[in-house]
């Protein structure tokens, strides 16, 4: 089919409603997940052998078949949902493809292949059943299932791109930027600065020439989320940085995003291909006299890289190095022109606000912190995979209720969150809520939102070890600081783990974090001892025990 | 190496600085390591300077400057691979390449490179090769699967 340029929001939405009338909401649909895990588990081989059995049986016109990206619960991949009834099959090897095919078919459910309750063995067959998903409000993540990421039509008939001939039709670019305010959106990269502050700032920026930039670049260790949501659903990604654009006065955006993920760096190319094509980037987009030009850029393997300042040098064609913030980014950005960055997650979430407003918005989540977060859970969790949930959901809900606990029947002794930057508390906090300012008075602050829970055999000395020796092999070696201070503390780290622990070590470990925090210009370096800070907040018994007691006559080697 | 491919590549972007490393990400795909000579010809088409086009082939860890191996191997050293056992795959893949991270073999069969994070946390731990994912690998599973590249 060859796609036309849409000249107006009438005629977008004379489109949705050709694509819908195509449509019959009764016609069964399996989806196979082709997420980041699943297809580590060959889903590929699956949805294979679903388009063969298809093929063979010649049920074209009976069946739809879908390959979509990540439908979440990635510990039971490859992950199936048929729908109407969205049943969930979990575990999906090619050679359940016929019977799954003929239940199907039949209006029936596959038993075995269906949720089982590890206790109890009780069935749970459709998505608001299972545990993992029912404790779970997906309003990013819940289209997936829904989507074929390499098709416009599939995002456009689940009502894509209506906030955006909202906005362009029905708000200026003030009322646009107010809604996003007064919904109190905040960043989910890390920050949890509000975006609307951001946006208002580059859209205040004297400069006419101003950008706006989605950063998918997620170098945070075991978070995964933002690539499900990316390469899972490219068009809402998109469709929030262009109305972002319009509410900022951008004429130009830039997506970075991971270049050792091929199926990512298809759908982001084809979505943008397939935008422009219908005329929903390039010169007067739907006739409303805006314009935007969007492209791809890929950070090359550092994870500094993911920060602002460093990120455009690299968009630039320059080396990621960060830059002394005294003027912000949103303010002189790429080649010193404002530009606007915000997370994947963070420009994700701009079309609901828009068209459901920010009163709604604000009605879910915590006081000070609006809205859902995707969560990255895994590390000892029973069922790790993408997780939704509004801001404010105790951490219990989401370690037990929807994560099921530890493995192997193990106990928890601690949650990590935010990475190699972040922090880890102990289970006896559990009830705390997942909120950003309440979680870094904690000492684990959300980060972008990976979330790992620990069992009691870890080794508290050897995960502050593990992240440091992450964090040097990262840092971009501009600041001394954060390049000598961060090598100091791995080496008296792994002294530690080594057993060769010396008296004044802790004494050492904290003045190296305080002051490579304090010396050092980017977020890398400044937050580089925060795990070793919570470390010695909650679990210092475990790290004074590494240290020999002269009096005992240790056997550490000792000056 | 594919000459024509990378001269197809350097054409494209001759007399564009600032595509520097979109370049060198695309030769880096098709030849798998930076050859002195084609840095040379890239900066004399983009007109940059031969230090500058160092300067990046050299920083991100994306770019490899030495011949890599017929086959890549990865083991991912996320956080949650870290948790569920890498350092024991790690080991393993080790002993059977003979090779440390980074380091390639006489002959030119493996490359063995650790690295986080690919994100596919929930198969954790993992290997990968040549971009192919092998997910909850054991040790003696990981010995299997090194055996199917030559």
């Amino acid at each position: 089919m060859t796609m036309l340029k849409l000249n107006s929001a009438a005629e977008l939405e004379e489109l949705r409603a050709r694509i819908l009338a195509g449509r019959d909401p009764a016609k069964p649909c399996i989806a196979v997940c082709a997420g980041a895990a699943c297809d580590g588990m060959d889903s590929a081989a699956v949805a294979a052998a679903f388009l063969a059995e298809v093929g063979r049986q010649q049920l074209g016109e009976r069946l739809e078949l879908r390959t979509t990206g990540c439908h979440g619960y990635c510990e039971k991949g490859p992950n199936v949902v048929v729908t109407p009834g969205e049943i969930c099959y979990f575990e999906v090897a090619p050679a359940d493809v016929p019977e799954i095919v003929a239940a199907t078919l039949k209006g029936e459910v596959v038993e075995r292949l269906v949720y089982h309750d590890p206790a109890s063995g009780a069935p749970a067959v459709h998505m608001n059943e299972v545990p993992f998903y029912k404790h779970q409000t997906r309003l990013l993540i819940g289209d997936n299932p829904k989507i074929d990421p390499m098709k416009i039509d599939d995002y456009l008939a689940v009502g894509g791109y209506a906030a955006l001939v909202k906005a362009l039709t029905e708000m200026s670019p003030d009322q646009v930027l107010d809604e996003v305010k007064r919904a109190n959106l905040r960043g989910r990269g890390g920050g949890g600065f509000p975006a609307g502050s951001k946006w208002e700032t580059t859209k205040n920026a004297p400069e006419k020439t101003k950008y706006v930039i989605v950063n998918g670049h997620e170098g945070e260790s075991a978070a995964f989320m933002d690539r499900a949501m990316l390469t899972g659903n490219p068009h809402k990604v998109l469709e929030g940085l262009i109305i972002g654009a319009y509410a900022i006065g951008a004429q130009r955006g830039f997506m970075y995003t991971r270049h050792d993920m091929p199926l990512l760096e298809k759908h982001v190319r084809n979505a943008l291909a397939q935008a422009k094509e219908y005329g929903l980037l390039g010169e007067n987009i739907l006739g409303s006299g805006f314009s935007l030009e969007v492209e791809l850029h890929f950070d090359v393997g550092i994870f500094v890289s993911g920060e602002s300042s460093a990120l455009m040098r690299s968009i630039e064609g320059n080396a990621p190095e960060p830059r002394p913030k005294y003027v912000r980014t949103s303010v002189s950005g790429i080649w010193d022109k404002p530009s606007n960055l915000n997370n994947v997650e963070t420009w994700a979430n701009v079309p609901q606000i828009i068209s459901r407003g920010a009163e709604w918005f604000t009605s879910i989540g915590s006081e000070k912190s609006k809205g859902t977060k995707l969560i990255s859970l895994s590390g000892n969790v029973v069922n790790s995979g993408v997780v939704e949930v509004p801001m404010g959901t105790p951490l219990r809900t989401l370690v037990f209720d929807i994560g099921g606990g530890v493995r192997d029947g193990k106990t928890l002794k601690a949650i990590h969150f935010g990475g190699a930057m972040g922090g880890s508390i102990p289970a006896s906090l559990l009830d705390a809520p997942l909120d950003f300012d309440g979680m870094s008075k904690l000492g684990a602050p959300i980060g972008a939102g990976g979330l790992l829970l620990m069992d009691e055999d870890t080794d508290m000395v050897e995960v502050a070890r593990y992240l440091m020796d992450f964090l040097t092999k990262e840092s971009c070696g501009k600041c001394v600081p954060c390049r000598e201070g961060m090598q100091q503390m791995l080496q008296t780290l792994t002294r530690l783990t080594e057993g060769r622990g010396r008296q004044g070590d802790l004494e050492l470990l904290e003045d190296l974090a305080e002051v490579t925090g304090l010396g050092s210009l980017c977020a890398l370096g400044k937050t580089s001892g925060d795990p070793l800070k919570s470390m010695f907040r909650y679990f210092r018994p475990e790290y004074e025990a590494r240290i020999p007691d002269r009096a005992a006559g240790g056997s550490g080697d000792q000056k | 190496m594919c000459e024509q491919k990378i001269d197809a590549i350097i054409e494209k972007y001759r007399g564009q600085p600032g595509s520097l490393i979109h370049a060198l990400v695309e030769i880096q795909h098709e030849n798998h390591w930076l050859p002195r000579e084609v840095l040379q010809r890239l900066a004399d088409a983009l007109g940059v300077s031969f230090s500058q086009v160092m300067q990046i082939a050299s920083f991100y860890k994306t770019f490899s400057l030495t011949p890599k191996g017929r086959h890549e191997v990865h083991v991912c050293s996320g956080m949650t691979c870290h948790l569920r056992g890498a350092a024991k795959l790690l080991a393993k893949v080790e002993e059977i390449t003979g090779l440390k991270a980074g380091e390639t073999d006489a002959d030119s069969r493996f490359t063995l490179e650790t690295g986080a994070c690919l994100g596919s946390c929930s198969i954790a731990p993992e290997l990968i090769v040549d971009g192919k994912h092998y997910g909850r690998m054991t040790p003696d599973q990981a010995e299997d699967v090194l055996k199917r590249y030559e």
